[in-house]
Protein backbone atom coordinates (compact mmCIF):
# COMPACT_ATOMS: atom_id res chain seq x y z
CA UNK A 1 0.00 0.00 0.00
CA UNK A 2 3.07 2.22 -0.06
CA UNK A 3 3.15 2.73 -3.82
CA UNK A 4 1.09 5.64 -5.18
CA UNK A 5 -0.85 3.26 -7.43
CA UNK A 6 -1.75 1.05 -4.46
CA UNK A 7 -2.76 4.08 -2.43
CA UNK A 8 -4.93 5.31 -5.27
CA UNK A 9 -6.60 1.90 -5.57
CA UNK A 10 -7.25 1.87 -1.83
CA UNK A 11 -8.71 5.40 -2.06
CA UNK A 12 -11.00 4.25 -4.86
CA UNK A 13 -12.11 1.22 -2.85
CA UNK A 14 -12.89 3.35 0.20
CA UNK A 15 -14.92 5.93 -1.64
CA UNK A 16 -16.43 3.16 -3.74
CA UNK A 17 -18.11 1.84 -0.60
CA UNK A 18 -19.60 5.21 0.13
CA UNK A 19 -20.45 6.47 -3.34
CA UNK A 20 -23.62 4.48 -4.13
CA UNK A 21 -25.38 5.58 -0.96
CA UNK A 22 -24.30 9.21 -1.31
CA UNK A 23 -25.31 9.45 -4.96
CA UNK A 24 -28.61 7.75 -4.20
CA UNK A 25 -29.39 10.05 -1.27
CA UNK A 26 -28.44 13.09 -3.35
CA UNK A 27 -30.75 12.02 -6.18
CA UNK A 28 -33.74 11.02 -4.08
CA UNK A 29 -33.53 13.20 -1.00
CA UNK A 30 -31.61 16.34 -1.94
CA UNK A 31 -32.69 17.00 -5.54
CA UNK A 32 -36.44 16.95 -4.79
CA UNK A 33 -35.94 19.54 -2.07
CA UNK A 34 -34.16 21.81 -4.56
CA UNK A 35 -36.97 21.10 -7.02
CA UNK A 36 -39.49 22.24 -4.39
CA UNK A 37 -37.51 25.45 -3.92
CA UNK A 38 -37.53 26.02 -7.69
CA UNK A 39 -41.27 25.34 -7.92
CA UNK A 40 -41.93 27.81 -5.12
CA UNK A 41 -40.73 30.66 -7.36
CA UNK A 42 -43.11 29.68 -10.10
CA UNK A 43 -46.76 29.75 -10.95
CA UNK A 44 -47.36 26.12 -11.77
CA UNK A 45 -50.87 24.94 -12.62
CA UNK A 46 -50.53 21.83 -14.79
CA UNK A 47 -54.27 21.52 -15.45
CA UNK A 48 -54.33 24.95 -17.13
CA UNK A 49 -50.93 24.49 -18.71
CA UNK A 50 -49.60 27.44 -16.73
CA UNK A 51 -45.92 27.40 -15.85
CA UNK A 52 -43.96 30.61 -15.41
CA UNK A 53 -41.46 32.30 -13.13
CA UNK A 54 -43.02 34.72 -10.64
CA UNK A 55 -40.13 35.38 -8.25
CA UNK A 56 -41.20 35.91 -4.67
CA UNK A 57 -44.85 36.47 -5.52
CA UNK A 58 -46.01 33.20 -3.90
CA UNK A 59 -44.24 34.06 -0.66
CA UNK A 60 -45.59 37.61 -0.67
CA UNK A 61 -49.10 36.29 -1.16
CA UNK A 62 -48.61 33.66 1.56
CA UNK A 63 -47.73 36.34 4.10
CA UNK A 64 -50.96 38.22 3.43
CA UNK A 65 -53.21 35.18 3.49
CA UNK A 66 -55.26 34.70 6.70
CA UNK A 67 -55.60 30.96 6.05
CA UNK A 68 -51.81 30.59 6.20
CA UNK A 69 -51.59 32.42 9.51
CA UNK A 70 -54.49 30.37 10.83
CA UNK A 71 -52.64 27.16 9.91
CA UNK A 72 -49.41 28.50 11.44
CA UNK A 73 -51.21 29.41 14.66
CA UNK A 74 -52.92 26.01 14.82
CA UNK A 75 -49.59 24.28 14.27
CA UNK A 76 -47.85 26.34 16.95
CA UNK A 77 -50.68 25.68 19.42
CA UNK A 78 -50.68 21.97 18.59
CA UNK A 79 -46.90 21.73 19.05
CA UNK A 80 -46.81 23.77 22.26
CA UNK A 81 -49.62 21.96 24.06
CA UNK A 82 -48.97 18.44 22.90
CA UNK A 83 -45.21 18.52 23.44
CA UNK A 84 -45.61 19.96 26.97
CA UNK A 85 -48.18 17.31 27.87
CA UNK A 86 -46.01 14.55 26.40
CA UNK A 87 -43.03 15.71 28.41
CA UNK A 88 -44.99 15.91 31.68
CA UNK A 89 -46.76 12.60 31.20
CA UNK A 90 -43.63 10.96 29.79
CA UNK A 91 -41.63 12.02 32.84
CA UNK A 92 -44.32 10.66 35.20
CA UNK A 93 -44.42 7.33 33.36
CA UNK A 94 -40.63 7.11 33.21
CA UNK A 95 -40.32 7.74 36.96
CA UNK A 96 -42.88 5.02 37.60
CA UNK A 97 -41.12 2.55 35.31
CA UNK A 98 -37.79 3.37 36.94
CA UNK A 99 -38.98 1.79 40.21
CA UNK A 100 -38.02 -1.78 40.96
CA UNK A 101 -40.98 -4.10 40.67
CA UNK A 102 -41.78 -7.47 39.24
CA UNK A 103 -42.99 -7.41 35.64
CA UNK A 104 -41.24 -4.10 34.95
CA UNK A 105 -39.96 -5.15 31.52
CA UNK A 106 -43.45 -6.33 30.54
CA UNK A 107 -44.91 -2.98 31.63
CA UNK A 108 -42.22 -1.18 29.64
CA UNK A 109 -43.05 -3.18 26.51
CA UNK A 110 -46.77 -2.50 26.93
CA UNK A 111 -46.20 1.24 27.34
CA UNK A 112 -44.43 1.14 23.97
CA UNK A 113 -47.54 -0.12 22.13
CA UNK A 114 -49.05 3.26 21.12
CA UNK A 115 -45.72 4.31 19.59
CA UNK A 116 -45.85 1.43 17.11
CA UNK A 117 -49.50 1.87 16.14
CA UNK A 118 -49.63 3.52 12.68
CA UNK A 119 -50.81 7.10 13.19
CA UNK A 120 -53.65 6.62 10.72
CA UNK A 121 -54.85 3.67 12.78
CA UNK A 122 -54.41 5.64 16.00
CA UNK A 123 -56.63 8.31 14.45
CA UNK A 124 -59.28 5.67 13.74
CA UNK A 125 -59.08 4.46 17.38
CA UNK A 126 -59.68 7.97 18.68
CA UNK A 127 -62.27 8.90 16.07
CA UNK A 128 -64.41 6.07 17.44
CA UNK A 129 -63.73 7.03 21.05
CA UNK A 130 -64.65 10.66 20.27
CA UNK A 131 -67.79 9.73 18.31
CA UNK A 132 -70.52 12.12 19.46
CA UNK A 133 -73.34 9.55 19.46
CA UNK A 134 -71.78 6.19 20.26
CA UNK A 135 -68.34 7.18 21.59
CA UNK A 136 -67.11 5.69 24.84
CA UNK A 137 -65.69 9.04 26.01
CA UNK A 138 -69.11 10.71 26.09
CA UNK A 139 -70.52 7.59 27.71
CA UNK A 140 -67.91 7.62 30.49
CA UNK A 141 -68.28 11.36 31.06
CA UNK A 142 -72.05 11.23 30.77
CA UNK A 143 -71.71 14.09 28.27
CA UNK A 144 -72.87 14.76 24.75
CA UNK A 145 -69.97 16.70 23.32
CA UNK A 146 -69.30 16.74 19.59
CA UNK A 147 -65.55 16.41 20.14
CA UNK A 148 -64.46 16.45 16.50
CA UNK A 149 -67.20 18.71 15.16
CA UNK A 150 -67.05 21.49 17.74
CA UNK A 151 -64.52 24.21 16.82
CA UNK A 152 -63.53 24.60 20.48
CA UNK A 153 -62.86 20.91 21.10
CA UNK A 154 -61.59 19.56 17.77
CA UNK A 155 -57.96 20.70 18.02
CA UNK A 156 -57.80 19.56 21.65
CA UNK A 157 -59.17 16.16 20.70
CA UNK A 158 -56.41 15.84 18.08
CA UNK A 159 -53.85 16.88 20.70
CA UNK A 160 -55.07 14.15 23.07
CA UNK A 161 -54.73 11.53 20.33
CA UNK A 162 -51.21 12.79 19.58
CA UNK A 163 -50.23 12.71 23.24
CA UNK A 164 -51.43 9.11 23.44
CA UNK A 165 -49.46 8.10 20.38
CA UNK A 166 -46.16 9.81 21.12
CA UNK A 167 -45.75 9.80 24.91
CA UNK A 168 -44.07 6.34 24.75
CA UNK A 169 -41.19 7.84 22.77
CA UNK A 170 -40.63 10.43 25.52
CA UNK A 171 -40.91 7.70 28.18
CA UNK A 172 -38.19 5.61 26.53
CA UNK A 173 -35.64 8.38 26.26
CA UNK A 174 -36.38 9.76 29.72
CA UNK A 175 -36.18 6.27 31.25
CA UNK A 176 -32.80 5.73 29.58
CA UNK A 177 -31.71 9.06 31.07
CA UNK A 178 -32.96 8.14 34.55
CA UNK A 179 -31.12 4.84 34.51
CA UNK A 180 -27.70 6.44 34.13
CA UNK A 181 -28.08 8.70 37.18
CA UNK A 182 -25.80 7.12 39.82
CA UNK A 183 -27.74 5.63 42.76
CA UNK A 184 -25.06 6.88 45.20
CA UNK A 185 -26.17 10.44 44.60
CA UNK A 186 -29.62 9.62 45.94
CA UNK A 187 -28.22 7.62 48.87
CA UNK A 188 -25.90 10.41 49.91
CA UNK A 189 -28.68 13.00 49.72
CA UNK A 190 -31.00 10.74 51.72
CA UNK A 191 -28.39 10.49 54.47
CA UNK A 192 -28.21 14.28 54.49
CA UNK A 193 -31.96 14.25 55.18
CA UNK A 194 -33.37 15.24 51.77
CA UNK A 195 -37.00 14.27 51.10
CA UNK A 196 -38.33 12.74 47.90
CA UNK A 197 -39.33 16.06 46.36
CA UNK A 198 -35.91 17.56 47.07
CA UNK A 199 -34.24 14.53 45.49
CA UNK A 200 -36.35 15.03 42.38
CA UNK A 201 -35.87 18.79 42.27
CA UNK A 202 -32.13 18.90 42.96
CA UNK A 203 -30.80 15.64 41.53
CA UNK A 204 -33.18 14.09 39.01
CA UNK A 205 -34.32 17.20 37.15
CA UNK A 206 -30.92 18.88 36.67
CA UNK A 207 -29.24 15.62 35.59
CA UNK A 208 -32.10 14.79 33.27
CA UNK A 209 -32.14 18.21 31.64
CA UNK A 210 -30.15 17.28 28.52
CA UNK A 211 -32.45 14.32 27.84
CA UNK A 212 -35.54 16.45 28.45
CA UNK A 213 -34.29 18.97 25.91
CA UNK A 214 -33.49 16.18 23.47
CA UNK A 215 -37.05 14.90 23.74
CA UNK A 216 -38.24 18.46 23.29
CA UNK A 217 -36.20 18.80 20.08
CA UNK A 218 -37.35 15.50 18.55
CA UNK A 219 -40.97 15.91 19.52
CA UNK A 220 -41.13 19.53 18.35
CA UNK A 221 -39.81 18.66 14.90
CA UNK A 222 -42.20 15.74 14.67
CA UNK A 223 -45.31 17.46 16.02
CA UNK A 224 -44.78 20.48 13.75
CA UNK A 225 -45.29 18.28 10.69
CA UNK A 226 -48.45 16.60 11.98
CA UNK A 227 -50.56 15.37 9.09
CA UNK A 228 -51.86 11.78 9.34
CA UNK A 229 -53.76 12.27 12.57
CA UNK A 230 -55.56 15.45 11.50
CA UNK A 231 -56.21 14.16 7.97
CA UNK A 232 -58.18 11.20 9.34
CA UNK A 233 -59.71 12.77 12.46
CA UNK A 234 -61.08 16.03 11.04
CA UNK A 235 -59.55 16.66 7.62
CA UNK A 236 -58.66 20.12 8.97
CA UNK A 237 -62.23 21.03 9.88
CA UNK A 238 -64.50 22.23 11.36
CA UNK A 239 -64.07 25.56 9.52
CA UNK A 240 -60.27 25.03 9.29
CA UNK A 241 -60.03 25.09 13.10
CA UNK A 242 -57.68 22.09 13.05
CA UNK A 243 -55.91 22.84 9.78
CA UNK A 244 -52.14 22.70 10.29
CA UNK A 245 -49.42 23.85 7.88
CA UNK A 246 -48.82 20.41 6.38
CA UNK A 247 -52.53 19.68 6.02
CA UNK A 248 -53.01 23.00 4.21
CA UNK A 249 -49.98 22.35 2.01
CA UNK A 250 -51.34 18.91 1.15
CA UNK A 251 -54.66 20.44 0.08
CA UNK A 252 -52.97 23.09 -2.07
CA UNK A 253 -50.77 20.49 -3.75
CA UNK A 254 -53.17 17.61 -4.26
CA UNK A 255 -56.68 19.00 -4.08
CA UNK A 256 -56.18 22.17 -6.11
CA UNK A 257 -52.92 21.13 -7.82
CA UNK A 258 -51.26 24.51 -7.17
CA UNK A 259 -47.71 23.20 -7.30
CA UNK A 260 -46.04 26.61 -7.17
CA UNK A 261 -47.99 28.10 -4.29
CA UNK A 262 -48.16 24.76 -2.47
CA UNK A 263 -44.37 24.45 -2.72
CA UNK A 264 -43.95 27.93 -1.27
CA UNK A 265 -46.04 26.81 1.69
CA UNK A 266 -43.97 23.61 1.96
CA UNK A 267 -40.79 25.69 2.07
CA UNK A 268 -42.33 28.00 4.67
CA UNK A 269 -43.31 24.97 6.74
CA UNK A 270 -39.79 23.63 6.50
CA UNK A 271 -38.37 26.99 7.62
CA UNK A 272 -40.86 27.07 10.50
CA UNK A 273 -39.74 23.61 11.70
CA UNK A 274 -36.10 24.50 11.11
CA UNK A 275 -36.41 27.65 13.24
CA UNK A 276 -38.13 25.71 16.02
CA UNK A 277 -35.38 23.08 16.03
CA UNK A 278 -32.63 25.70 16.04
CA UNK A 279 -34.10 27.22 19.18
CA UNK A 280 -34.29 23.78 20.81
CA UNK A 281 -30.76 22.91 19.68
CA UNK A 282 -29.42 26.13 21.12
CA UNK A 283 -30.86 25.28 24.52
CA UNK A 284 -29.69 21.67 24.20
CA UNK A 285 -26.13 22.74 23.57
CA UNK A 286 -26.19 25.14 26.50
CA UNK A 287 -27.51 22.41 28.81
CA UNK A 288 -24.77 20.02 27.72
CA UNK A 289 -22.09 22.64 28.19
CA UNK A 290 -23.43 23.45 31.64
CA UNK A 291 -23.17 19.79 32.57
CA UNK A 292 -19.72 19.14 31.12
CA UNK B 1 -43.77 0.21 59.04
CA UNK B 2 -45.58 -2.73 57.48
CA UNK B 3 -48.69 -0.68 56.74
CA UNK B 4 -46.63 2.17 55.29
CA UNK B 5 -44.96 -0.08 52.72
CA UNK B 6 -48.38 -1.62 52.02
CA UNK B 7 -49.77 1.84 51.15
CA UNK B 8 -46.76 2.54 48.96
CA UNK B 9 -47.30 -0.77 47.18
CA UNK B 10 -50.99 -0.09 46.63
CA UNK B 11 -50.35 3.45 45.38
CA UNK B 12 -47.77 2.11 42.97
CA UNK B 13 -50.18 -0.51 41.72
CA UNK B 14 -52.88 2.12 41.22
CA UNK B 15 -50.55 4.40 39.24
CA UNK B 16 -49.35 1.49 37.15
CA UNK B 17 -52.97 0.56 36.43
CA UNK B 18 -53.78 4.14 35.39
CA UNK B 19 -50.76 4.31 33.11
CA UNK B 20 -51.50 1.01 31.42
CA UNK B 21 -55.19 1.77 30.93
CA UNK B 22 -54.23 5.03 29.21
CA UNK B 23 -51.68 3.39 26.91
CA UNK B 24 -53.60 0.20 26.18
CA UNK B 25 -57.20 1.43 26.55
CA UNK B 26 -57.75 2.84 23.03
CA UNK B 27 -56.25 -0.28 21.44
CA UNK B 28 -58.31 -2.65 23.60
CA UNK B 29 -61.43 -0.59 22.94
CA UNK B 30 -60.88 -1.09 19.22
CA UNK B 31 -60.51 -4.86 19.74
CA UNK B 32 -63.74 -4.87 21.75
CA UNK B 33 -65.50 -2.84 19.03
CA UNK B 34 -64.30 -5.24 16.36
CA UNK B 35 -65.77 -8.15 18.32
CA UNK B 36 -69.19 -6.52 18.81
CA UNK B 37 -72.27 -7.70 16.90
CA UNK B 38 -73.49 -5.03 14.44
CA UNK B 39 -76.49 -4.13 16.62
CA UNK B 40 -74.41 -3.31 19.69
CA UNK B 41 -72.08 -0.87 17.89
CA UNK B 42 -74.66 1.88 18.24
CA UNK B 43 -75.51 1.27 21.88
CA UNK B 44 -73.74 1.75 25.20
CA UNK B 45 -74.07 -0.10 27.58
CA UNK B 46 -73.18 -2.92 27.27
CA UNK B 47 -69.47 -2.08 27.18
CA UNK B 48 -68.44 -5.61 26.30
CA UNK B 49 -69.64 -7.52 23.23
CA UNK B 50 -72.41 -9.90 24.08
CA UNK B 51 -71.78 -12.41 22.61
CA UNK B 52 -68.41 -11.63 20.91
CA UNK B 53 -68.42 -12.24 17.17
CA UNK B 54 -65.62 -12.69 14.66
CA UNK B 55 -67.86 -11.57 11.81
CA UNK B 56 -66.17 -8.23 11.18
CA UNK B 57 -62.76 -9.90 10.95
CA UNK B 58 -64.15 -12.46 8.51
CA UNK B 59 -65.72 -9.71 6.38
CA UNK B 60 -62.46 -7.74 6.24
CA UNK B 61 -60.31 -10.77 5.48
CA UNK B 62 -62.74 -11.94 2.82
CA UNK B 63 -62.46 -8.60 0.98
CA UNK B 64 -59.94 -9.35 -1.79
CA UNK B 65 -58.66 -5.78 -1.66
CA UNK B 66 -57.67 -6.04 1.98
CA UNK B 67 -55.29 -8.96 1.54
CA UNK B 68 -53.81 -7.31 -1.52
CA UNK B 69 -53.16 -4.11 0.41
CA UNK B 70 -51.73 -6.03 3.38
CA UNK B 71 -49.37 -7.84 1.05
CA UNK B 72 -48.37 -4.48 -0.50
CA UNK B 73 -47.50 -3.19 2.97
CA UNK B 74 -45.39 -6.24 3.71
CA UNK B 75 -43.52 -6.05 0.39
CA UNK B 76 -42.90 -2.31 0.71
CA UNK B 77 -41.63 -2.58 4.30
CA UNK B 78 -39.38 -5.57 3.55
CA UNK B 79 -38.00 -3.94 0.38
CA UNK B 80 -37.33 -0.71 2.29
CA UNK B 81 -35.25 -2.63 4.82
CA UNK B 82 -33.32 -4.47 2.10
CA UNK B 83 -32.62 -1.29 0.15
CA UNK B 84 -31.50 0.58 3.27
CA UNK B 85 -29.15 -2.28 4.16
CA UNK B 86 -27.79 -2.84 0.66
CA UNK B 87 -26.71 0.79 0.24
CA UNK B 88 -26.37 1.70 3.91
CA UNK B 89 -24.10 -1.04 5.25
CA UNK B 90 -21.09 -0.37 2.98
CA UNK B 91 -21.48 3.38 3.47
CA UNK B 92 -21.75 3.10 7.25
CA UNK B 93 -18.72 0.81 7.32
CA UNK B 94 -16.71 3.36 5.35
CA UNK B 95 -17.83 6.18 7.64
CA UNK B 96 -17.24 4.25 10.86
CA UNK B 97 -13.99 2.45 10.16
CA UNK B 98 -12.06 4.23 7.41
CA UNK B 99 -10.77 7.68 7.94
CA UNK B 100 -12.24 9.64 5.07
CA UNK B 101 -11.91 13.30 4.35
CA UNK B 102 -15.15 15.24 4.82
CA UNK B 103 -16.98 12.56 6.75
CA UNK B 104 -18.11 14.93 9.50
CA UNK B 105 -20.06 17.22 7.17
CA UNK B 106 -21.32 14.17 5.28
CA UNK B 107 -22.76 12.60 8.43
CA UNK B 108 -24.30 15.94 9.39
CA UNK B 109 -25.92 16.24 5.97
CA UNK B 110 -27.30 12.71 6.27
CA UNK B 111 -28.75 13.48 9.69
CA UNK B 112 -30.40 16.61 8.31
CA UNK B 113 -31.81 14.69 5.35
CA UNK B 114 -33.37 12.08 7.60
CA UNK B 115 -35.08 14.84 9.57
CA UNK B 116 -36.49 16.70 6.59
CA UNK B 117 -40.28 16.94 6.71
CA UNK B 118 -41.75 14.84 3.87
CA UNK B 119 -43.92 17.76 2.76
CA UNK B 120 -40.73 19.46 1.52
CA UNK B 121 -40.17 16.86 -1.18
CA UNK B 122 -43.44 15.06 -1.73
CA UNK B 123 -44.57 17.27 -4.64
CA UNK B 124 -41.40 16.81 -6.73
CA UNK B 125 -41.42 13.05 -6.10
CA UNK B 126 -45.03 13.00 -7.26
CA UNK B 127 -44.20 14.92 -10.45
CA UNK B 128 -41.03 12.94 -11.13
CA UNK B 129 -42.75 9.58 -10.62
CA UNK B 130 -45.56 10.61 -12.96
CA UNK B 131 -42.98 11.57 -15.58
CA UNK B 132 -41.20 8.23 -15.11
CA UNK B 133 -44.58 6.45 -15.25
CA UNK B 134 -44.02 4.70 -11.94
CA UNK B 135 -46.67 6.49 -9.89
CA UNK B 136 -49.09 4.01 -8.33
CA UNK B 137 -46.48 1.26 -8.11
CA UNK B 138 -44.86 -0.40 -5.11
CA UNK B 139 -41.50 0.77 -6.46
CA UNK B 140 -42.59 4.42 -6.10
CA UNK B 141 -43.52 3.90 -2.45
CA UNK B 142 -40.28 2.03 -1.68
CA UNK B 143 -38.19 4.77 -3.33
CA UNK B 144 -40.05 7.46 -1.39
CA UNK B 145 -39.57 5.59 1.89
CA UNK B 146 -35.85 5.28 1.24
CA UNK B 147 -35.63 9.09 1.30
CA UNK B 148 -35.88 8.76 5.07
CA UNK B 149 -34.82 5.14 5.56
CA UNK B 150 -31.39 5.32 3.90
CA UNK B 151 -29.96 8.37 5.72
CA UNK B 152 -31.47 7.06 8.96
CA UNK B 153 -29.95 3.60 8.47
CA UNK B 154 -26.51 5.01 7.61
CA UNK B 155 -26.56 7.24 10.66
CA UNK B 156 -27.60 4.44 13.02
CA UNK B 157 -25.31 1.79 11.51
CA UNK B 158 -22.32 4.13 11.66
CA UNK B 159 -22.92 4.48 15.40
CA UNK B 160 -23.22 0.71 15.87
CA UNK B 161 -20.14 -0.05 13.74
CA UNK B 162 -18.05 2.43 15.69
CA UNK B 163 -18.60 0.37 18.82
CA UNK B 164 -16.65 -2.54 17.30
CA UNK B 165 -13.09 -2.38 18.71
CA UNK B 166 -10.58 -1.03 16.19
CA UNK B 167 -7.96 -3.65 17.16
CA UNK B 168 -10.05 -6.48 15.74
CA UNK B 169 -10.47 -4.58 12.53
CA UNK B 170 -6.81 -3.65 12.23
CA UNK B 171 -5.57 -7.18 12.92
CA UNK B 172 -7.75 -8.60 10.14
CA UNK B 173 -6.67 -5.78 7.84
CA UNK B 174 -2.99 -6.61 8.38
CA UNK B 175 -3.76 -10.25 7.62
CA UNK B 176 -4.77 -9.05 4.17
CA UNK B 177 -8.54 -9.21 4.55
CA UNK B 178 -10.39 -7.13 1.96
CA UNK B 179 -13.02 -4.56 2.93
CA UNK B 180 -15.84 -6.82 1.89
CA UNK B 181 -14.29 -9.76 3.75
CA UNK B 182 -13.95 -7.58 6.86
CA UNK B 183 -17.56 -6.52 6.57
CA UNK B 184 -18.79 -10.09 6.21
CA UNK B 185 -16.62 -11.83 8.78
CA UNK B 186 -16.06 -9.22 11.47
CA UNK B 187 -18.29 -6.16 11.26
CA UNK B 188 -21.64 -7.73 10.42
CA UNK B 189 -21.53 -10.61 12.94
CA UNK B 190 -20.41 -8.28 15.74
CA UNK B 191 -22.98 -5.64 14.87
CA UNK B 192 -25.82 -8.12 14.39
CA UNK B 193 -27.92 -6.78 17.29
CA UNK B 194 -27.54 -3.26 15.89
CA UNK B 195 -28.55 -4.47 12.42
CA UNK B 196 -31.65 -6.04 13.91
CA UNK B 197 -32.52 -2.75 15.66
CA UNK B 198 -32.13 -0.74 12.48
CA UNK B 199 -34.04 -3.30 10.41
CA UNK B 200 -36.94 -3.28 12.86
CA UNK B 201 -37.11 0.52 13.01
CA UNK B 202 -37.05 0.88 9.22
CA UNK B 203 -39.68 -1.85 8.86
CA UNK B 204 -41.98 -0.17 11.38
CA UNK B 205 -41.44 3.25 9.79
CA UNK B 206 -42.33 1.94 6.35
CA UNK B 207 -45.31 -0.09 7.58
CA UNK B 208 -46.78 3.03 9.23
CA UNK B 209 -45.85 5.78 6.74
CA UNK B 210 -48.81 7.65 5.27
CA UNK B 211 -48.14 10.90 3.37
CA UNK B 212 -45.91 9.44 0.63
CA UNK B 213 -48.04 6.31 0.32
CA UNK B 214 -51.17 8.42 0.03
CA UNK B 215 -49.90 10.77 -2.67
CA UNK B 216 -47.89 8.29 -4.72
CA UNK B 217 -50.58 5.62 -5.08
CA UNK B 218 -54.00 5.73 -6.68
CA UNK B 219 -55.41 2.20 -6.61
CA UNK B 220 -55.28 -1.01 -4.62
CA UNK B 221 -52.47 -2.09 -6.90
CA UNK B 222 -49.98 -0.15 -4.79
CA UNK B 223 -51.88 1.12 -1.75
CA UNK B 224 -50.54 0.26 1.68
CA UNK B 225 -52.58 -0.48 4.81
CA UNK B 226 -52.53 3.04 6.33
CA UNK B 227 -53.86 4.49 3.07
CA UNK B 228 -56.58 1.86 2.80
CA UNK B 229 -57.62 2.45 6.40
CA UNK B 230 -57.66 6.22 5.97
CA UNK B 231 -59.77 5.97 2.81
CA UNK B 232 -62.05 3.22 4.11
CA UNK B 233 -65.08 3.06 1.84
CA UNK B 234 -68.27 4.40 3.35
CA UNK B 235 -70.20 7.47 2.36
CA UNK B 236 -72.37 8.56 5.27
CA UNK B 237 -72.63 5.60 7.61
CA UNK B 238 -69.12 4.37 8.34
CA UNK B 239 -68.83 0.59 8.84
CA UNK B 240 -67.36 0.90 12.34
CA UNK B 241 -67.09 -2.80 13.05
CA UNK B 242 -65.12 -3.42 9.89
CA UNK B 243 -62.92 -0.37 10.33
CA UNK B 244 -62.13 -1.58 13.84
CA UNK B 245 -61.30 -5.07 12.60
CA UNK B 246 -59.07 -3.71 9.81
CA UNK B 247 -57.36 -1.30 12.23
CA UNK B 248 -56.62 -4.14 14.67
CA UNK B 249 -55.32 -6.39 11.88
CA UNK B 250 -53.06 -3.62 10.53
CA UNK B 251 -51.62 -3.01 13.99
CA UNK B 252 -51.12 -6.60 15.10
CA UNK B 253 -47.90 -7.35 13.16
CA UNK B 254 -46.04 -4.30 14.49
CA UNK B 255 -47.38 -4.73 18.03
CA UNK B 256 -46.12 -8.31 18.01
CA UNK B 257 -42.74 -7.09 16.74
CA UNK B 258 -42.50 -4.65 19.64
CA UNK B 259 -43.46 -7.24 22.23
CA UNK B 260 -41.02 -9.79 20.77
CA UNK B 261 -38.08 -7.42 20.22
CA UNK B 262 -38.64 -4.66 22.76
CA UNK B 263 -35.01 -4.72 23.89
CA UNK B 264 -33.65 -4.26 20.36
CA UNK B 265 -36.16 -1.55 19.50
CA UNK B 266 -35.48 0.38 22.69
CA UNK B 267 -31.73 0.14 22.18
CA UNK B 268 -32.16 1.35 18.60
CA UNK B 269 -34.30 4.31 19.60
CA UNK B 270 -32.10 5.41 22.48
CA UNK B 271 -28.81 4.93 20.59
CA UNK B 272 -30.05 6.91 17.65
CA UNK B 273 -31.42 9.68 19.79
CA UNK B 274 -28.68 10.01 22.39
CA UNK B 275 -25.87 10.02 19.84
CA UNK B 276 -27.84 12.34 17.61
Amino acid sequence: MSSPAGARAEWARRYGLLAPAVLYAAALALLPVLFTLWLSFRRQLPIFGISRFVGLENYAFLLTEPRFWNAAANTAYFVGVSVSLELALGLAFALLLNQNFRGRSVARALVLVPWVVPSVVAARFWEWIFNADFGVLNYLLGARINWLGDPVWALHAAILADVWKTTPFAVLLLLAGLQVIPAELYRAARIDGANTWQLFRHITLPLLKPVILLVLLFRTMDAARVFDLIFVLTGGGPANETETLVVYAYKLLYRTLQFGYGSALAVATFLFIFALSLVSLYHLRRAWQAQA
Amino acid sequence: MGSKSMIRWLAGLLLLGLMLSFTLGPFLWQVITALKPEMQLAQLPPLLPHPPTGRHFVTVLATPGFLRVALNSLVVAAASVLLAFALGIPAAYALAKLRLRGQGPLLGTLLCLSMFPPIANVAPLYLIFIALRIRDSLLAVVLAHSVFALPFAIWMLTNFFREIPDELYRAARIDGCSHLGLLRHIVLPLAAPGLLSVGLLVFIFSWNEFLYALTLTATEKARTLPVAIALFPGVHELPWGEIAAAAVLATLPVVLLVLAFQRRIISGLTTGAVKG
